[in-house]
């Protein structure tokens, strides 16, 4: 997959100057950021009105409207780049379970524990800090300026999800032991993040895209020192076979489009 | 205190009413005024709290982006809307716990609006305009509340409230000019809320399906409550006709029509005999709602028990750090 991908982006950066790599490209690099953001929204977005406590719907209310704020910026620009008049509805509505490029870690249902969907937040938001404080470095400068927005708003969710990992994990007995099994049951979907497959090695050596790859140990470091301050272990759980980035997802995610998108789908040209 | 500083307070809770002013929470008041006053803040934190479940239901599947953007920032409001409430309610000795727990067994109600069902998109249209619309002529009032504490909650609220009545209007308004499926949704969802929108203003002042008791009475002799049902409602029916033609939407009233002579629109009777089975508990969604709502709370207890219990830790490592 790497390689053929690598191969494709030679040719046309023979063709094409450094700095303008192919748009399919980067079409599916921007796509797998908002995808991310997206299906993590949608995710988030069920538990307000679920929370354990008023403060919380309030306060998952905000992440997910930061998540999907993101997602939207990002769809909108990787519509222009794709160039075929699509925009951000298109792109969220009309695209088919293959075209979604997210991980698996925000697809499936969370709805049950609290301590998975902390987990789970303090993955991403670990993961998507490292990202969008290096993106908004990049030489697109769409890119950098979305990630300068982000890596602001993900400090906030990174915040927020250590501080509810360390009061989960040093609360009472029953919530360390519910927030260990939240950490099991999200670990083998971390190293999905750091699939640098879909990414194409011209994006990064022009600087675009961040290589996933290099994102890796700076996320255990402090993924190991938030667990190891709430008296939690770090999981030794293998990693899953996923393929988020191919568009082979779980077999949630087909009930989650079926719901996220049956309306819009519903009414094709109507306007909302 | 003694009897006659006590005396000599009452009078002076009584003159600042009698002027108009504001009582606030360290004042002197009667045990009837705080308990009114408390059931009424809870009740109406209730409502908020219940009241983002039928607009919660479209978050997943709002037809666009920025409209689930907008839906899940309303319903966020809402429960913004509940913590002012709760938090002015503790400034009379009350504790959220305590209400909570109130509403989860029945014992305190909130607004019977919220046990009708959203069926469709325009479900969360005709809320905005309708519910929040009426929700509006009801609070505004309560920003003149004599209690400070609720008056100034009601000032926040009733700005984010308009928004919300705004973009309820807005939706209902660009689905009115859709295609004929969308116009033909708005036409639906205004025909199953109006008659429960003008239900939100409580039993008429008089007659046989009249309030019982001498709530309202003494609520206005407190300041607390301005207006009494029937005004409130008129009010909100001569502000939604015209509003409702600007949409090119029908309200399902044969009998409403303009009425030269009061300056008003004259309406039909309304079903309180539907309004108090809703009450009663046989509205479409009452089990519903209160189940999701104390399943929530059970499910959290031990995410609230953890943080009380981190909480504990961490003020035992300051005394220890302290005593050092």
């Amino acid at each position: 997959m790497s390689g053929a991908s690598a191969k494709l982006s030679d040719a046309s950066r023979s063709a094409a100057a450094p700095s303008e790599p192919d748009t399919s490209a980067l079409f599916g690099y921007v796509v797998a950021l908002a995808d991310d953001a997206l299906i993590s929204a949608q995710r988030m977005g069920e538990w307000i009105a679920a929370s354990p406590q008023l403060e919380e719907d309030v306060a998952m209310g905000n992440i997910a409207l930061d998540q999907l704020g993101q997602a939207r910026a990002l769809l909108t620009y990787a519509g222009e780049v794709e160039g075929a008049g699509r925009d951000e509805d298109a792109l969220a509505y009309f695209r088919d379970e293959r075209d979604f490029r997210n991980v698996h870690l925000v697809e499936r249902d969370q709805r049950s524990d609290f301590g998975v969907s902390m987990a789970r937040l303090l993955f991403l938001s670990v993961y998507q800090h490292e990202l969008y404080s290096r993106l908004q470095h990049s030489t697109d400068e769409t890119l950098a300026a979305v990630a300068a927005k982000a890596v602001k708003e993900v400090d906030y969710h990174r915040d927020h999800a250590m501080m509810w990992v360390l009061r989960l994990g040093d609360g009472t007995q029953e919530s360390h032991r519910r927030m260990q099994s939240g950490l099991e049951a999200e670990w083998p979907f971390t190293e999905e993040l750091f699939d640098d497959t879909h990414v194409d090695a011209v994006l990064v050596e022009a600087g675009v895209a961040v290589d996933p790859g290099a994102l890796r140990d700076p996320w255990h470091k402090r993924v190991a020192e938030v667990l190891a301050q709430a008296t939690l272990a770090l999981p030794e759980v293998p990693p899953a076979v996923t393929g988020g980035r191919r568009g082979i997802h779980s077999e949630q995610m087909g009930y989650l489009l079926a719901e996220m998108q049956h309306l819009a789908r519903s009414h094709p040209g109507a306007t909302w | 205190m003694d009897e006659q500083d006590e005396q000599r307070e009452l009078a002076r809770f009584q003159s600042i009413i009698d002027d108009d002013g504001r009582i606030e929470p360290r004042d002197v008041m009667p045990e009837g005024y705080r308990k009114t006053l408390i059931r009424q803040m809870a009740q109406h934190a209730h409502s908020e709290i219940i009241g983002m479940q039928p607009e919660g239901n479209w978050i997943s599947r709002a037809p666009s982006l920025r409209r689930k953007a907008i839906l899940m920032a309303k319903v966020q409001d809402e429960a913004g809307h509940g913590l002012y409430l709760y938090a002015a309610a503790e400034t009379l000795g009350a504790d959220r716990g305590e209400l909570l727990d109130l509403l989860h067994t029945g014992r305190q109600k909130y607004s019977s609006i919220f046990n009708y069902p959203t069926l469709t998109w325009a479900d969360m249209g005709a809320i905005g305009w309708l519910v929040d619309g009426a929700a509006i002529v009801n609070q505004v009032p309560l920003c003149r509340c004599s209690y400070g504490p609720y008056a100034r909650a009601m000032v926040r609220v009733c700005k984010e409230e308009s928004f919300h009545q705004r973009q309820g209007f807005e939706i209902l308004h660009t689905l009115s000019h859709g295609t004929e499926a969308q116009h033909a949704m708005a036409q639906d969802a205004v025909d199953r809320w109006w008659w429960p929108s003008l239900m939100m203003f409580g039993p008429r002042d008089t007659g046989a399906d009249a309030a019982p008791g001498g709530h309202t009475e003494q609520s206005m002799a407190w300041g607390i409550k301005r207006f009494s049902n029937d005004e409130l409602r008129q009010r909100f029916v001569d502000m939604t006709v015209p509003q409702a033609e600007a949409l090119g939407l029908t309200l399902p009233d044969p009998d409403l029509r303009w009425n030269e002579q009061r300056g008003s629109y004259d309406f039909g009777e309304i079903d309180f005999a539907e309004l108090f089975e809703v009450i009663k508990g046989n509205g479409p969604c009452n089990r519903q709602r209160l189940e999701h709502r104390v399943r929530a709370h059970q499910d959290g207890a031990w995410v609230r028990e953890a943080a009380d219990a981190y909480a504990a830790k961490r003020a035992a490592d300051r005394t220890a750090q302290g005593a050092a």
